[in-house]
C-alpha cells in the first residue's frame, strides 16, 4: 500500500497474526477523537458465547457506551466484524460484514450487514473486529495496512484526509485507489468501507463496502443499508476506512477441517448452478426476480403500501433487469459465491444533478430498491430507478428509507397535507421521479425540504403536525415506519404472521428477522397464534445466525434441490441447515448440532432486546406497528380489494357487508385486525420467554448463560 | 370461483377450488396463478414430483397443498 504524505495523527505497528479456526483473536479499537490506535483481545468467552458478526459487535458496543448514550455521542461506536466463517471462499456467500451502531433514526442499537470484501480482508489482516468510536475534529482516513512490513507486520493509522479527497463515494473510491494502490494487485486486495455528502445532512446514511471486480477491473460497492450507520460514521467525520490484506489463498481462515468444508460447498455449488437456472435465475436477475412474483401475490408496495399490485409492474419486473444487468460476469458479492447475484449496469449515463453527463458502473439494483424507489413511489420507470439507486449510493443513502419516505411523502402531498408552499415548489405527486430526484439532491445538499426530508418517516410525522397542522391520527396510520425505521418493501395487511415479523423486531421493520408471508398468507402453515409465535421464535433466531457467523442468507433459501419437498420441515430446508453446521464445525474445529445454532441466536437475539431496553426502548409499547401495515386505511384501499375485505367481514366477524357502509366497515377491519395483533404479540412473548410487556425474564437470560449482573440489572427495573 | 354444487378440491386447507375431470397439478398452479418458480405439491398427503405436474392429475375432493418455500431478501 503506497503511503500518502498526509499527516498522521495516530499509528499502531502490530504484528499479524495467523488465524485459528476463523478468529485473529484481537479486535481493533480505532479511537477518531482522540485520536488513537489500541488492539484488544478477543477472548474465548466473547467466542464461546457471542460468537462473532453481528454477536461482537454488540458486545464491544455494550462495553463501549453508557445507558444515556445516543447516536451522536462521542462514546457512540460502529463496530463492524465479519464472524468465524467469513472468508471461507469454498462455500457460497461466506464474506458478509455486519456493522452496528446505535441508530440516528432509532435511538437503540441497528445492525446491517453488507457483502463486499472488506470483513474477510479485516479479518486476514489479522483483527476479528473493528471497533470506531470519537468523532474528529477534522475529516480522517483510517487506514490498515498489512503489507507494510515485510516480516508479518502491520500498520494502522489515522490520516488527516487531504483537500483534494472527495466525499461521494464513486469518486472516493477511485480516489482512494489512485492514492494508496501501487499496483494491480494492492487494488485487488484493498477494500474500504464510505458513505457519502447525503448522510451528512439526513439520518438516513448508508456505508458503503467496496470490492475490486477484477473482470471489470473497476469498483463495486454493497451497503449496509439500514438505520443510518453512514449518518454516524459521517458525523465522527470519517471519510474512509481502508484495509489492506496479505495475499490469501483457500486455507487464510484457518479452518480446523478444511476437506469437510470443500467437500460441502462443492456439494452446494452443484445444486446452485443445476437449481437456480430454473428456479429464481438470481445468477441473471438477482433479487429483482421477486418484483413480479411480489405482485402477482399483491404483496408489492404500491403507492405508500396501499396496494400490492400494478398493471405497470412489467415495465420494472426481473425480465426488464436481465436485459439492463451485464451478463456472463461472475458477479459474487465475495469469492466463491455461485449464487452470484451482486449484478450491475455497466455504462450507465447519469442524467441529473452534479454528476449529469458521467458514465458509472449501478450496483443493482436489488429488489428492495426496485419496489422501495419504484412501485411503491408510483414510479414504473427503470430509467429513473437506476439515477435514484446511483445517486443514493453515492450520496450514502439508504434506498429502502429513501423509497418507503418518499412514498410517504408522496401520499402526504396527494391528501393535501403538504403543498408546494411546504416543499419549496416541488410537485410530490406519486411517479413523479424528477420531484424524487430534486429531494434526492436537496439532501446531499442539506437544503430545502430535503433536509426535512431526510429526518425520515418518524421525525417528518412530528414536524408536519407541529409545523404545518396535520393531523397526527392520520399521519401515524400511514407512516411506514416502527421504532424509528422504515418498512422494507413487502405488504403485509393479509399476514398477521408477517405484520409481527416487522413489528416484533429488535432494529425495527427490516425482513431479514422473519420473512413468514408465503407460509402464513399463501400457504396457511401458521393457522394458530402459536403457530405463528413458534415461526416467529424459530425464523428470527435462525436468521440471526447468518449474521453471527458471517454467511450470506440468501443461498440458504432462493435456491434449493427440489429433493427438498420431502424432507420433514420444507420450508427450514434442513438439508442446507446441515451444510451449515458442516461448515462452522469444519471451520471451528467445534462439534455444534443445528439445536447449538438456533441457541447461540437466541443468546445474542435476547441480548440486543436488553440493550434496546438499556437504551430507553424494546417495551411491548414500541413494538406497536403503523395501521396501514395491517389493513385498509382509506375508502380507496377497501374499495380497490373490496370482495376480499366484505368476505372476511363476513368469515371473521359474521358480519353482513351490505348493512355497513364504508367507514363502519374500515372501524369493523381495524377493530379485528389491531385486537389480532396484541394476542400474537403475547404469544410470541411467551415462546420467546419475555413478559408480557416484553422483557426476557431472568430464567430466560440464565438459561441462555447471559445473566450477566449488568444484564440483570437492566431487566429487573422492568419486572 | 367456488360453487356448492359443482365438485371441489381444497387448496392449502383453505380455499375450495372447482374440479374439472383431466385437471393436473400444472392446470392448478396456472389456475391460482401461483408464478413462484419453488412450490412443493402434495395430494392428499403425497409429494408430487417437480417433473410431473403436468402429467399428475388431482383427484376430486383432493386435499392439494401448495407450498411456496421462503424467499425474500
Ligand atoms: S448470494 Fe448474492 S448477496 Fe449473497 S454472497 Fe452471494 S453474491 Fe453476495
Amino acid at each position: 500500500m503506497k503511503q500518502h504524505s498526509a499527516l498522521v495523527l495516530a499509528e499502531l505497528s502490530y504484528t499479524i497474526p495467523a488465524l485459528g479456526h476463523g478468529y485473529a483473536g484481537q479486535s481493533l479499537h480505532v479511537n477518531v477523537g482522540s485520536p488513537e490506535v489500541s488492539s484488544r483481545p478477543v477472548t474465548e468467552d466473547m467466542k464461546d458465547r457471542f460468537i462473532g458478526g453481528r454477536g461482537f459487535d454488540l458486545w464491544l458496543l455494550w462495553h463501549a457506551v453508557s445507558d444515556t448514550t445516543r447516536w451522536d455521542s462521542q462514546e457512540n461506536e460502529i463496530v463492524i466484524s465479519s464472524g468465524p466463517c467469513g472468508g471461507t471462499a469454498q462455500y457460497p456467500g461466506s464474506g458478509k460484514s455486519i456493522a452496528a451502531t446505535i441508530s440516528p433514526l432509532t435511538d437503540i442499537v441497528v445492525d446491517s450487514n453488507a457483502g463486499g470484501h472488506f470483513g474477510p480482508y479485516l479479518k486476514f489482516a489479522g483483527w476479528d473486529a473493528i471497533e470506531l468510536q470519537g468523532i474528529a475534529n477534522h475529516d480522517v482516513i483510517v487506514t490498515i495496512d498489512a503489507a507494510a512490513g515485510a516480516g508479518g507486520e502491520g500498520r494502522v493509522q489515522i490520516l488527516a484526509a487531504p483537500t483534494d479527497c472527495p466525499v461521494d463515494t464513486h469518486l472516493l473510491g477511485h480516489w482512494i485507489n489512485d492514492t494508496f494502490a501501487d499496483s494491480e494487485q494492492d487494488r485487488e486486495l484493498m477494500a474500504f468501507v464510505t458513505t457519502g455528502s447525503g448522510s451528512m445532512k439526513t439520518r438516513m446514511g448508508c456505508l458503503n463496502f467496496s470490492l475490486y471486480d477484477r473482470k471489470r477491473r473497476d469498483l463495486r460497492y454493497k451497503q449496509a443499508g439500514r438505520g443510518g450507520i453512514g449518518t454516524v460514521f459521517r458525523h465522527k467525520h470519517i471519510r474512509a476506512v481502508v484495509v489492506r490484506t496479505p495475499s490469501f489463498g483457500a486455507d487464510s481462515n484457518g479452518p480446523a477441517d478444511p476437506e469437510r468444508i470443500a467437500q460441502t460447498g462443492a456439494d452446494m455449488r452443484r445444486e446452485v448452478t443445476r437449481w437456480d437456472p430454473v428456479q429464481n435465475r438470481m445468477r441473471h436477475r438477482g433479487t429483482a426476480y421477486l418484483v413480479q412474483i411480489m405482485d402477482d401475490y399483491d404483496l408489492l408496495p404500491v403507492m405508500n403500501f396501499r396496494y400490492g399490485a400494478h398493471p405497470d409492474t412489467h415495465l420494472i419486473n426481473g425480465a426488464v433487469w436481465e436485459q439492463a444487468f451485464t451478463q456472463n460476469l461472475p458477479d459474487g458479492c465475495w469469492y466463491g459465491c455461485t449464487v452470484a447475484c451482486a449484478h450491475a449496469v455497466d455504462n450507465y449515463r447519469v442524467q441529473t444533478g452534479p454528476y449529469a453527463g458521467g458514465c458509472v458502473i449501478v450496483d443493482g439494483p436489488e429488489y428492495e430498491t426496485v419496489a422501495g424507489v419504484g412501485s411503491n413511489c408510483g414510479i414504473f420507470d427503470p430509467g429513473a430507478i437506476l439515477e435514484i439507486n446511483f445517486y443514493c449510493d453515492t450520496y450514502g443513502i439508504d434506498t429502502i428509507s429513501f423509497g418507503t419516505s418518499m412514498a410517504f411523502a408522496m401520499e402526504c402531498y396527494e391528501a393535501g397535507v403538504l403543498t408546494k408552499d411546504h416543499t419549496g415548489g416541488i410537485e410530490l405527486t406519486s411517479g413523479n421521479a424528477a420531484s424524487a430526484l430534486a429531494v434526492l439532491h436537496q439532501m446531499a445538499q442539506g437544503t430545502g425540504f430535503g433536509l426535512i426530508f431526510g429526518q425520515g418517516i418518524h421525525r417528518m410525522k412530528r414536524y408536519f403536525v407541529e409545523t404545518f397542522g396535520a393531523d397526527a391520527a392520520f399521519l401515524d396510520d400511514i407512516g411506514m415506519e416502527a421504532k424509528g425505521l422504515e418498512y422494507s418493501e413487502y405488504v403485509t395487511k393479509e399476514s398477521l404472521a408477517q405484520q409481527g415479523g416487522y413489528g416484533l423486531t429488535n432494529k425495527g421493520p427490516q425482513h431479514d428477522e422473519a420473512w413468514l408471508i408465503f407460509m402464513d398468507q399463501v400457504n396457511n402453515q401458521l393457522p394458530t397464534f402459536r403457530d405463528k409465535a413458534e415461526a416467529l421464535h424459530y425464523f428470527p433466531m435462525w436468521r440471526t445466525w447468518f449474521g453471527l457467523s458471517g454467511f450470506c442468507k440468501l443461498p440458504w433459501n432462493d435456491v434449493v434441490d427440489p429433493k427438498n419437498a420431502l424432507s420433514s420441515e420444507p420450508a427450514k430446508i434442513p438439508h442446507h441447515v446441515e451444510n451449515y453446521v458442516r461448515v462452522f464445525n469444519g471451520v471451528t474445529g467445534k462439534e455444534v448440532t443445528v439445536d447449538d445454532l438456533i441457541r447461540m441466536s437466541e443468546r445474542v437475539y435476547n441480548f440486543q432486546r436488553v440493550f434496546n431496553i438499556r437504551l430507553g426502548k424494546g417495551l411491548r409499547e414500541h413494538d406497536r406497528v403503523p395501521y396501514r401495515s395491517q389493513g385498509p386505511v382509506t375508502p380507496a384501499e377497501y374499495t380497490s380489494r373490496q370482495e376480499r375485505y366484505d368476505q372476511q367481514l363476513r368469515e371473521w366477524l359474521g358480519l353482513d357487508p351490505t348493512a355497513l357502509n364504508i367507514e363502519e366497515k374500515l372501524v369493523a377491519h381495524r377493530t379485528h385486525r389491531t385486537r389480532q395483533y396484541e394476542l400474537l404479540t403475547d404469544a410470541v412473548y411467551a415462546r420467546r420467554g419475555w413478559t408480557a410487556d416484553g422483557v426476557p425474564t431472568p430464567e430466560t437470560l440464565a438459561s441462555l448463560g447471559i445473566d450477566d449482573p449488568d444484564v440483570l440489572a437492566v431487566v429487573r427495573q422492568h419486572l | 370461483m367456488s360453487n356448492q354444487s359443482s365438485p371441489t378440491i381444497t387448496v392449502n386447507r383453505r380455499e375450495s377450488v372447482e374440479w374439472t375431470p383431466g385437471m393436473t397439478v400444472s392446470d392448478l398452479v396456472r389456475h391460482m396463478n401461483y408464478t413462484f418458480p419453488r412450490l412443493v405439491v402434495s395430494i392428499n398427503s403425497s409429494v408430487v414430483p417437480y417433473d410431473a405436474y403436468a402429467t399428475t392429475e388431482i383427484p376430486e375432493d383432493a386435499d392439494v397443498r401448495v407450498i411456496h418455500l421462503m424467499a425474500g431478501g
